[in-house]
């Protein structure tokens, strides 16, 4: 068992095994720092920018992104200061730009006493937290969609805009995202997502569609089962 | 081919062997193929000599060395002559024949192609005597006029490798980060980070391979010192990093350099080659068991990945994106694995304090900057170029004396150092020395070295909306505040140039910039507020001249100014109306021209054109 730190967030002294971040820290202890591109199935990716925390270890105080973070011995956290709320307020400000009208984002702008933007809008809805081309890449692990171009011009994609050819259209990139804004929809047993229709297994039992043909196929051979395995659906199998 | 080297003493004997094989005082005309001078057409030039030295039959009596940047790149195409050092600059293509003629054969002046000293109106014969070059100090770039960048033999023979084969021949790699840490090198590449610290850390480090790096992606607007560096002395760059591998304990090595400099890569691609068919790089290192080598990475040109981590990820295959660093690259770099990442002018610096001793290199400089800075001296400036000089000397200095002061007689305003993320310095501060810290402390930075002078015809609100525009552009996208908050800066100075700038515009951007620099990712957003903060801190009136009086004070500004001319000075020599490409400036022959101020687009045309003044701005 390695050794615990014990370190301070806010003033109230927390332990925690090393290697725990600062975010992961809090969340254990209840303490809310809010966050949009955090995900704890996914590596800390540090792009949003909302989880920032003021630290000082020794004389030095400075901002971190605490999903990123390390907490280590000794370390003062405040998750609170003018200097942290500013920077906060600035990038739900920005979001806010590209979504106006999402609850989510709404809610945490409230908090922050962040109302509207005074930013010029630019409907974009997405606001590049990441956890769809992450969760494509780290949990599903098919890599499918990515980023392209840089700047404010950077959007997630398929490869060359075309239909993704890796995409096994398990609609894991749909359900991560925070703002809901990559459509999902299901009709008539064809998958329909990022523009392209997958069709769906049909239950050789009860008849009903149950999944993407594609991504059954994935998990198949993944685990190595029997061709006609995915013929029937969970509740029939 | 040639044998490999079997011990440093074996290359020290090469290097006198050299040495002895030349004469000193053969002719030797030396032509700079450096970018700047390439561009004049000297290749031409090379070509003309050549064909002028096999017709006089001179072939072994007169040599014809083309060498890389000299660095005065505003009076190229530029000659030396030597023994003598005798200057010659903007010269001619058909000069050859002539040069050889009278100059090298007869020893005669060609008066012409000599640099006329602005300031004294006498004309200068030797290099050394040129203003511009005279309060340099020119230990590392210097180099350059003297060799052929693709000839190893050339190094060898101006001492080149003696470093190496000082530090192979008995010192340990702990003495040698020790001397480096002594001479208090700090990183050129803008951080200015203790370069023996950086080494020791990576050396101590408990991992496996370790890496040394060479960032070649510079990337800074206006700025080209490492360019020159690499294309005009790849070899001093080697030696530095064989060194820099020694003492860390490395064996793999990469140069990251920009596909934008064809000639940096063709260069330094043919110095390796060389140097391992010597076995200076490669298996057992001058016999002394020592491995290290060296690829070559091209960038793809975004300037981010110059930054570390973003340098790293490209190295690996992957979009140049940087990521957090709380834990160093010393520790964990390129693949997780302990890494040394340099500067190219870092490196450079390197073979000099291994042959002079880290006393000498600290008794160049200020107190916690040591050594000498190259800088790129561009923008409106008399004497456009590469200036090395030593830490401390003044900003006053550096523009009127070795820059020779502002074009035109015009009112200097500002200079910007510290490339797009560094800030503007008004006059005010001329005369603080040059230094990491000094700088820092006026809201700029050293950064890799870019100086633009600016004068009184440059909107400082017009100036941070361009560096703001180009980080804007090269910003990844990763992170919210900088993507998304130097974009929404340049909008709101967009508003301000275009006339419909608000009240509290200055604070939001003030705002901002404080949230931008503590809440990015990286050091690309984290500084990319610096243009806006330096110049509201510096020039504020003139933002508030735009917002309030709706005028650019600067003329610059289009939504904002309006062209006249003033019936008193125009003479009516119809020159503006010739000029103008949309017939607004009219009138007859000798009388008073007027501008159509709706068909005025606004180029200013007519301004830079009018010999009387008469036209007016405002």
């Amino acid at each position: 068992m390695p050794e615990m730190v014990t370190f301070k967030i806010d003033g109230r002294e927390i332990t925690a095994s090393p290697g725990t971040t600062i975010l992961e820290a809090a969340r254990d202890a209840n303490i809310y720092i809010p966050n949009l591109c955090s995900n704890e199935e996914l590596t800390p990716y540090g792009a949003c920018r909302l989880c920032m925390v003021e630290i000082t270890h020794g004389k030095r105080t400075r901002l971190v992104a605490s999903c990123i973070y390390e907490a280590s011995q000794g370390l003062e956290v405040k998750t609170n200061t003018e200097r942290v709320l500013n920077v906060r307020r600035m990038v739900i400000e920005l979001l806010l730009s590209r979504n106006p009208k999402h609850p989510t984002l709404r809610k945490i702008g409230e908090e922050l006493g962040v109302n509207d933007t005074r930013f010029e809008i630019d409907f974009k809805g997405c606001i590049l937290c990441g956890q769809c081309v992450r969760t494509c890449r780290e949990v599903v692990g098919v890599s499918a969609i990515g980023f392209k171009s840089r700047g404010h011009t950077r959007k997630v994609a398929t490869p060359f805009d075309e239909a993704p050819a890796d995409c096994i259209a398990c609609g894991s990139c749909s359900y991560i995202c925070p703002v809901q804004v990559i459509p999902m929809e299901d009709t008539n047993g064809v998958r329909t997502i990022w523009k392209t229709d997958f069709p769906l297994q049909k239950c050789t039992q009860c008849g009903r569609y149950f999944a993407p043909v594609k991504q059954l196929e994935y998990f198949r051979k993944l685990v190595n089962l029997p061709e006609d395995h995915f013929n029937k659906c969970k509740n029939c199998r | 081919m040639m044998n490999k080297i079997k011990s440093p003493d074996e290359l020290l004997k090469l290097q006198e062997k050299i040495r002895a094989s030349r004469d000193p005082n053969k002719p030797c005309v030396t032509i700079c193929a450096g970018t700047g001078c390439l561009a004049y057409g000297t290749q031409k030039l090379i070509d003309n000599f050549k064909a002028e030295i096999e017709k006089r039959n001179l072939t072994g009596t007169v040599d014809v060395r083309t060498s890389g940047c000299h660095g005065f790149c505003e009076r190229g195409p530029l000659v030396v002559v030597n023994p003598k050092g005798i200057f010659y600059q903007r010269v001619k293509i058909d000069d050859a024949s002539e040069i050889i003629e009278k100059t090298v054969l007869n020893g005669e002046l060609l008066d012409r192609l000599l640099y006329n000293d602005a300031q004294t109106g006498a004309k200068v014969t030797y290099e050394h005597e040129v203003p511009f070059y005279k309060k340099q100090m020119r230990i590392v770039f210097g180099m350059n006029g003297q060799i052929d960048p693709k000839s190893l033999e050339d190094y060898l023979a101006i001492g080149g490798y003696s470093a190496l084969a000082k530090v192979l021949r008995g010192m340990q790699p702990e003495a040698v980060i020790q001397e480096v840490i002594k001479a208090n090198l700090r990183g050129r590449g803008g951080g200015g980070f203790p370069t023996g610290w950086k080494w020791d850390a990576t050396r101590k480090a408990n991992d496996n391979p370790k890496y040394v790096i060479c960032n070649a992606d510079e990337g800074d607007p206006g700025a080209y010192m490492d360019r020159s560096l690499l294309e005009g002395n790849p070899q001093a760059v080697l030696e530095g990093m064989i060194i820099g591998a020694y003492a860390i304990g490395s064996s793999e090595g990469y140069i990251y350099v920009r596909n934008e400099y064809p000639l940096a890569v063709t260069n330094i691609t043919i110095a390796i080659e060389k140097v391992r068919e010597l076995g200076i790089i490669g298996k057992n290192i001058l016999g002394t068991g020592f491995n290290f080598d060296i690829k070559i990475n091209r960038g793809g040109g975004a300037f981010v990945c110059g930054e570390s981590s973003a340098l790293f990820a490209s190295i690996e295959g992957r979009a140049g994106e940087p990521r957090a660093k709380y834990v160093h690259a010393t520790d964990r770099g390129l693949y997780d694995k302990p890494t040394n990442l340099n500067n190219v002018e870092t490196w450079a610096n390197v073979p000099l304090i291994m042959n002079k001793g880290a006393d000498w290199y600290q008794s160049i400089g200020t107190k916690n900057s040591k050594g000498t800075k190259i800088f790129s001296l561009v923008g409106k400036i008399n004497n456009t170029g590469l200036v090395e000089v030593p830490m401390g000397i003044t900003l006053r200095e550096i523009v009127f004396e070795i820059g020779g002061g502002i074009p035109k007689g015009k009112k200097f305003k500002a200079v910007q150092t510290g490339g797009p993320s560094g800030g503007c310095i008004p006059e005010q501060f001329l005369d603080i020395p040059v230094d990491f810290d000094e700088l820092s402390k006026i809201g700029s930075m050293m950064g890799s070295g870019g100086m633009i002078v600016m004068d009184d015809r440059n909107c400082m609100v017009d100036v941070a909306k361009y560096f703001l525009k180009f980080l804007e552009e090269e910003s990844c996208g990763k992170c919210t505040p900088c993507r998304e908050g130097v974009l929404q800066m340049r909008l709101i100075l967009d508003r301000i140039t275009e006339g419909t700038g608000k009240e509290e515009d200055l604070d939001t951007l003030e705002w901002m910039g404080q949230a931008i620099i503590d809440g990015s990712l990286c050091a690309l957003g984290g500084t990319a507020p610096n243009p806006v903060l330096s110049t509201i801190r510096f020039f504020r009136e003139e933002y508030e001249s735009h917002i309030k009086d709706k005028k650019c004070p600067a003329g610059v500004c289009k939504a904002l100014i309006t062209y006249s001319i003033d019936a008193e000075a125009c003479t009516g020599c119809g020159v503006c109306a010739r000029i103008c490409p949309t017939k607004a400036a009219t009138g007859e022959k000798k009388q008073v021209h007027t501008i159509d101020q709706e068909k005025c687009i606004k180029c200013g045309a007519c301004f830079e054109s009018c010999k009387f003044d008469a036209v007016k701005v405002a």
